[in-house]
């Protein structure tokens, strides 16, 4: 069964047609990019997936589970973790600590039990201190654990914003322009380690890159859209020569 | 050692303060101002959980004194009071039930806090702040309109409780209950706000979206936010009532809810210490700018020249204190303690207590 599905997806903000009839499936441990000129609808897809929106038409499937009518924290326990464009860190706690609150859906205690601290707050706060560390080490982030997240450079602030995502534990990652605002050695970087979490986690990633050297290096399928709609879709070198891409992107040469 | 240093310390100053009072060395108005400053701290803190920690802008906060305040009278009157027909427990009991009126005020102003919070489920900043205010007016004009419990006109009765508890084991019981309540409200605050669950209210206040996509039920922690806070508030409404023995539904208005403002803003935003701290100067500032010996001394080179004027205390102190906040948002606008704590800006403080 395909992990993600979506079926005639369209989204339409009054007049404006920002999706339409978007379909994607994706199999468990697939790494799929998603491009397109600006304005093209990238990001109201991941809107969408992620519950921030409701569709207007169409159905999205996580892993057999229709996502309609769930809000964003909800399809967030259903193991779908995303980034954002723009880093949305929470800047003014330790880094530790963004990644202990992104396991909030399972923090296994109440308010009661976070005030009488008894051995299940113990327990848990353990098990969630245990995972935040593991994964810190993983990310070699550990020595910037007790660090604010706007002190760091903004390599840095990409590698824990990836780093709280997959505190989640996600089934699907969906990275939002991962390499936005990255200088070339901050960009090799990245490109490791994606490749390195869709390797060593059993994980399928979404991405949304304008940058061709990290989507032609890390994906296997591409799929390019434009005002919404779907115009291509195949492997990187399938992609670079397709006359629908280069227009979309370069324009006609009919003047 | 260390573990325990904190709260030793506290309970030692806690025995001393009822002995001090119990034995007479402190008169009944310092044991007032003591437990005015107990009040102010509950309010302080418990309104920095939700201005400050989930930066809402909030300014009805005495909505939910005024709720515990009139529930616990009530209550306390309708148990050991005579207003409402005869006592329905003997006085023996009042000692064991006087927390458990109080609580009962936190619960109803808990349950009023709703009002606030599923509103601010989607409202923010200014607009949220015109919905508690308009809570806090519906709160109080509900209360004035209700005629069997005093209406416009207040409500007494409730020191029977107190002099019940008084008839039983004659002992400093206001200041008792004060102080107990006072930490339970510190403690309460710090173990929320301090656990991972409770740290989805930082979460919420640095950005929201984020907090949202990260699996943090932002509905679900706006809303039990607010009940803490408000359910605190509700308990230092309480305790007021059954301090002054009399309530009336205007000394819950914007000012009083003003007043709490004032304390979280100069004490530092999401500071629990700094609430504290802020709590104790306001209340001991509004306290000595009283003695109209100290506010003669000080306007004494403006009288020189103006014999005729003769400076009130009660009014001029409505000068000072706010041209002392004017001053500290001038040159110290994050407050007295910042967001930080008391450990932050004193590292050294670490070693000798861990406060949990």
């Amino acid at each position: 069964m395909s992990l993600l599905k979506i079926d005639g997806l369209t989204q339409r903000f009054g007049g404006l047609q920002a999706v339409s009839e978007f379909n994607i499936e994706m199999k468990g441990g697939e790494l799929m990019g998603l491009i397109g000129p600006n304005g093209a609808g990238k990001t109201t897809i991941f809107n969408l997936v992620s519950g921030f929106y409701q569709p207007t038409e169409g159905t999205i499937t996580l892993d057999g589970t229709p996502t309609a009518g769930l809000k964003p924290h909800q399809v967030t326990s259903l193991g779908v973790a995303r980034t954002f464009q723009n880093i949305r860190l929470w800047h003014d706690m330790t880094v530790l600590d963004n990644i202990r609150i992104a396991q909030h859906y399972r923090m296994g205690y109440s308010v009661w039990d976070s005030v009488i601290r008894g051995r299940k707050y113990r327990e848990c706060e353990q098990r969630i201190l245990k995972i935040a560390e593991e994964l810190l080490d993983a990310m070699s982030l550990t020595e910037y654990a007790r660090e604010f997240p706007k002190n760091l450079p903004y390599g840095l602030q990409r590698r824990v914003e990836i780093a709280r995502a997959m505190s989640i534990q996600p089934k699907l990652l969906l990275l939002d322009e991962p390499a936005a605002g990255l200088n070339s050695s901050d960009v090799e970087g990245l490109i490791k380690l994606i490749r390195w979490i869709h390797d060593s986690f059993d994980i399928t990633i979404l991405m949304i890159e304008h940058q061709m050297k990290v989507v032609t290096s890390l994906c296997q399928w591409i799929k390019v859209i434009d005002f919404g709609a779907t115009i291509a879709e195949g492997t990187a070198e399938d992609i670079q020569s397709n006359p629908a891409v280069i227009k979309a992107y370069l324009g006609d040469d009919t003047i | 050692m260390q573990k325990y240093s904190l709260n030793v310390l506290m309970a030692a100053l806690a025995v001393m303060l009822l002995a001090l009072a119990h034995f007479r060395i402190i008169d009944n108005y310092i044991q007032a101002v003591l437990m005015f400053v107990g009040i102010n701290i509950m309010m302080s803190t418990s309104l920095n959980l939700v201005n400050g920690n989930m930066g809402e802008f909030t300014c009805g906060h005495a909505a939910f004194m005024c709720m515990g305040a009139y529930t616990s009278s009530v209550l306390s009157v309708l148990f050991f009071g005579k207003n409402f027909g005869p006592p329905m427990f003997p006085e023996s009991m009042a000692m064991i039930v006087f927390p458990a009126i109080i609580l009962l005020g936190g619960v109803a102003a808990s349950l009023t806090s709703v009002l606030v919070a599923v509103p601010a489920f989607k409202t923010r900043d200014d607009y949220l702040a015109i919905i508690t205010i308009a809570v806090n007016y519906m709160v109080i004009s509900a209360i004035e309109n209700m005629d069997f419990i005093g209406g416009s006109r207040g409500f007494q009765g409730m020191k029977d409780t107190v002099w019940a508890m008084n008839d039983t084991i004659s002992f400093p019981w206001m200041l008792f209950w004060v102080i107990t309540f006072t930490v339970f409200c510190v403690w309460t605050i710090r173990r929320f706000i301090t656990s991972t669950y409770g740290k989805g209210v930082n979460a919420v206040c640095q950005d929201e979206v984020a907090a949202e996509i990260m699996s943090v039920n932002t509905n679900k922690i706006k809303l039990v936010n607010f009940m803490i806070s408000a359910g605190l508030a509700g308990c230092a409404g309480g305790l007021f009532a059954h301090i002054v023995g009399y309530v009336n539904p205007q000394s819950f208005n914007i000012l009083k809810s003003t007043e709490a403002m004032v304390m979280v803003y100069l004490g530092g935003m999401g500071s629990l210490s700094g609430a504290v701290i802020s709590a104790i100067v306001f209340t001991g500032l509004l306290e000595v700018l009283r003695s109209q010996a100290l506010v003669d001394a000080m306007l004494s080179p403006v009288t020189l020249f103006f014999p005729d004027w003769d400076p009130s205390a009660g009014v001029i102190k409505w000068v000072f204190i706010p041209l002392l906040l004017v001053l500290i948002m001038q040159f110290r606008p994050e407050g007295i303690m910042g967001n930080k704590e008391l450990s932050d800006v004193f590292p050294k403080l670490k070693k000798y207590y861990t406060f949990k």
